[in-house]
């Protein structure tokens, strides 16, 4: 069906005076209340730019500005901002055209960020902002439209027949807002799905017309359910178009300088990736068959971390199923191009069975927390989860640990068809998981029960089945709220911490330690491991401070990468970062520097966690899923390993002790161990024992801003 | 059948009377950085001669905003209005016949003009015609297999 928005019903229009960018900023951002249809716009200070830098510096202070210590997820001041930073939307530096998008999170009640490829952010950032702000709630089903060429902002009305399921309504709204054909690629598309009007798992899809198939593709600003936020203001998408992207649309101080950086990664990555990671051909389900290798693998909702079927879904099982040599970038000049994708899927179940997509994926998480970790290892299966959840608007990450922590309870018999409206939930039916989503769109049955996550799920569990609370709250594998991504974290106490000391639920993002730690045993004491969770968040934050993408940084490697000093930060790939800051923004920067910016943004995202009443010690606590062996038979797959550790490092000898004696040995001992990390990562980040930034840190650093120490004041002191 | 700027190391002496008049013509000026045509000295009165052989069209697959495309004549074309400038067709040239100009915002390349060839003092260069290869064809076979069309 087609569509053409002159037809749509204009409910406000607002124009703005055009200008050019200046070393990667606009230095002003929009807003748009959706409620009062009202647009403004603001201006950037100095002061805000030195202190927050960009992206989701400028997220957070925004969403700060915009919210209360009372706001909840659905109240209508609180907001979906996404924001660029200053690196975004060049075309020279791999992985260059990152979105952060930051709201109060439906699961966890603080701040989410979420980093998101499309064309949506460097659209936005040329149109002239260096951020959108979307706040209160539309009466009726809106449209927000920002034509960066004519400058203006429009409001509409949705159509009521217009496609609610993201690959249909990203490919009609694209259309309708296009000039023309040859236009198709300046037009970008946010929106969610059905499955996000019903499910804090909820997200956003980002699109980026791609020319050679003459379709949308679609990627996800997936964790923390801001996709059910954008529903619940009625915003069923906002689109963008901006027609003539050029090689310094940027404004960059030394253009050259980024045309010279930008073109050694290129070659870099024609080089070696081959004999790398594969991310050209394999994406980053490369991962699949090492991880299954490391017993890292999650299968059965983290219980283990390998299984003989793993080569059944290993990279090469993927390499045949994507079309290959296609330049699949998310944002124009990433030649590391993981966005790889299967065309003409035919659909085997829900609405639109018997049509044939393109599934955009599968990456490795996706890959891994609905296929292993649901026991399932049949790629058609993965695709079709991959495909509805994205079309529905849903996280395939939340849904992966949210269905495998659902086929666990139906194997401990807490579920049976009675209590999940007939689905079968047995290891490995990925029909039955695709029902819950169909039912999850439907906005109907078990779905409905199933897509509230983890958290919710196992109280309930407990309260309405009498399933055993510990049980329940052991395997949940949540934190804060949030749904832990996938890589079992059992065996490398820095991962445990990389997941679960974060700001905003446990997401690999902040830190990925666990070769470092457990396979190399580079980071053996309390301290190094300390350092560690201080160094990569830090690192990582920057990142969405610039809109940039984590992995041109170390999925391709310079050849000479591990005769250097801490081959783990990838030397040569900072300086190139430091460098290409310097060269766009013309602002000097050095390595300590580069941590200090996100050391700013990382300490005032903890502080918001405060201010909204988290960002306690206890909110940094892991499932212990997600730290060592629940039931007796997972440690007793593992025996050899748990036993020789007992001897070895808890200094117990196993001989003779019944299998719950030494199930109940180990857990003290991982719980002990965990409470000294978080002692030693609280004291290196400059925090209190209970998790607070003190004053004196945030002096230290730049973030001693009166608003922020007031509320590390008022939680040190006791009031908050 | 495609187009092409044929080359003969064996008989070029290095005079630069090529890049010369491809610079000048692309870009006004006499610089052999802004020439599409590359002559490489390697010594004892050797010189290699490098230009786009039109044919391996890496490029062609590579474009993001397919900026560059194929000709009826089969010469590799640059579209500078779709071009984004993010050079990673420099980067996947084989040869480095894929050129860019810092600070520039497009990437340039041999277009078989053939005006270098008319004023080659040796006849070292020449515009010449070859069949369609494997290579050649490889972007139209990718490109179709993945269109969505009918599908749709």
């Amino acid at each position: 069906m087609k569509f053409d928005a002159k037809t749509f019903q204009l409910l406000s229009e607002w124009t703005y005076e055009r200008k050019p960018l200046s070393r990667g900023y606009n230095m002003r951002t929009l807003h748009v209340d959706v409620g009062t249809r009202k647009v403004s716009e603001k201006p950037v200070s100095e002061d805000m730019k030195k202190r927050f830098t960009g992206g989701k510096g400028f997220g957070l202070r925004l969403l700060w500005d915009a919210t209360k210590p009372t706001t909840k997820w659905d109240s209508p001041e609180n907001e979906i901002v996404i924001a660029m930073g200053p690196v975004c939307g060049n075309t020279n530096y791999p992985g260059s055209g990152k979105s952060l998008v930051v709201s109060l999170s439906p699961m966890t009640g603080v701040p989410i960020d979420s980093n998101v490829g499309g064309y949506f952010g460097p659209y936005l950032k040329f149109s002239g902002w260096d951020a959108l702000e979307l706040q209160g709630k539309a009466e009726r089903e809106t449209i927000v439209f920002i034509d960066g060429n004519e400058g203006a902002v429009r409001i509409y009305d949705a159509p009521a027949d217009l496609p609610q399921d993201t690959h249909l309504l990203a490919e009609a709204l694209t259309h309708a807002f296009a000039k023309d054909e040859k236009d198709l690629q300046s037009v970008s598309v946010v929106s969610a799905g059905r499955g996000a009007d019903h499910s804090p798992m909820g997200l956003l899809n980002f699109s980026l017309y791609d020319k050679r198939r003459g379709a949308c593709r679609v990627k996800q600003a997936g964790r923390g359910g801001i996709g059910l936020v954008l529903r619940n203001k009625k915003i069923r998408a906002v689109v963008a178009r901006y027609k003539g992207v050029e090689q310094d649309s940027n404004g960059a101080a030394d253009p050259a300088a980024v045309q010279r950086i930008g073109l050694k990664l290129h070659r870099e990555i024609v080089v070696n990736d081959d004999k790398q990671c594969k991310m050209r051909k394999q994406g980053t389900a490369h991962l699949m068959e090492v991880m299954n290798d490391y017993d890292l693998l999650p299968t059965k909702n983290h219980k283990y971390g390998q299984d003989p079927k793993g080569p059944e879904v290993a990279s090469w099982v993927w390499e045949k199923l994507f079309s290959l040599d296609l330049p699949d970038g998310c944002w124009f000049g990433c030649t590391l191009a993981c966005a790889h994708a299967v065309d003409h899927f035919l659909l085997e179940t829900g609405p639109y069975k018997g049509t044939k997509v393109i599934v955009d994926g599968p990456e490795y998480e996706t890959a891994a927390g609905v296929g292993s970790n649901l026991y399932i290892y049949d790629p058609h299966g993965i695709l079709e989860i991959n495909f509805y959840c994205d079309t529905y608007g849903i996280d395939t990450i939340s849904f992966g640990t949210m269905t495998s922590f659902l086929m666990e309870c139906w194997e401990l018999g807490v579920l049976n068809k009675d209590r999940t409206d007939g689905i079968d939930l047995t290891w490995g039916n990925w029909k039955g998981a695709c029902q819950i989503l169909h039912d999850l769109a439907d906005g109907k049955r078990f779905g409905v029960l199933a897509g509230k996550g983890v958290k919710f799920l196992a109280e309930y569990f407990a309260k309405e089945y009498g399933a055993d609370p510990q049980v329940m709250k052991d395997i949940a594998l949540h934190g804060k709220g949030l749904e832990q991504s996938e890589y079992i974290s059992k065996e490398s106490l820095a991962q445990q911490g990389g997941y679960y000391m974060t700001n905003k639920g446990p997401q690999h993002d902040e830190a990925w330690l666990i070769f470092m730690d457990m396979v190399n045993n580079r980071i053996p004491t309390f301290e190094n491991k300390a350092e560690a969770l201080h160094y990569f968040p830090m690192f990582r934050t920057w990142f969405g401070l610039q809109g940039l993408c984590k992995l041109p940084w170390n999925d391709i490697e310079p050849a000479d990468n591990a005769k250097w000093p801490e081959p783990n930060k990838v030397p040569e790939h900072v300086h190139n970062y430091i460098d290409l800051y310097t060269a766009i923004t013309g602002e000097p920067l050095d390595w300590e520097g580069l941590i200090l910016q996100s050391e700013r943004v990382y300490n005032f995202q903890r502080t918001f966690n405060i201010r909204q009443g988290y960002g306690h010690r206890k909110d940094d606590k892991p499932p212990y899923r997600a730290m060592g062996p629940v039931f007796e038979d997972e440690y007793e797959a593992r025996a050899e390993r748990y036993d020789k550790q007992m001897k070895e490092k808890i200094g117990i000898d196993p001989a003779g002790k019944t299998v719950a004696e030494k199930v109940r040995i180990t857990r003290e001992y991982r719980l002990k161990q965990y409470e000294s990390l978080l002692d030693a990562v609280f004291k290196r980040r400059g925090w209190t024992e209970d998790g607070c930034p003190t004053p004196e840190h945030l002096k230290k650093i730049g973030m001693d801003l009166p608003e922020v120490l007031e509320v590390v004041k008022g939680r040190i002191e006791g009031r908050l | 059948m495609i187009k092409y700027l044929h080359t003969d190391d064996s008989k070029c002496v290095g005079c630069m009377t090529c890049t010369a008049v491809c610079s000048q013509m692309y870009f006004k000026e006499d610089n052999p950085a802004k020439s599409c045509i590359q002559v490489f000295g390697m010594g004892k009165g050797a010189f290699h001669l490098v230009a786009c052989d039109q044919e391996c069209r890496k490029c062609v697959m590579e474009c993001p905003t397919q900026a560059i495309t194929v000709a009826k004549t089969g010469v590799v074309m640059i579209n500078k209005s779709l071009c984004v400038g993010c050079l990673a067709c420099v980067a996947v040239c084989p040869v480095e016949a894929m050129r860019y100009y810092p600070g520039n915002k497009n990437p340039f390349k041999c277009i078989a003009c053939g005006a270098c060839a008319k004023k080659c003092p040796k006849e070292a260069l020449s515009v010449r015609e070859k069949e369609e290869s494997e290579a050649a064809r490889k972007p139209f076979e990718v490109a179709a297999a993945v269109a969505q069309g009918g599908d749709k």
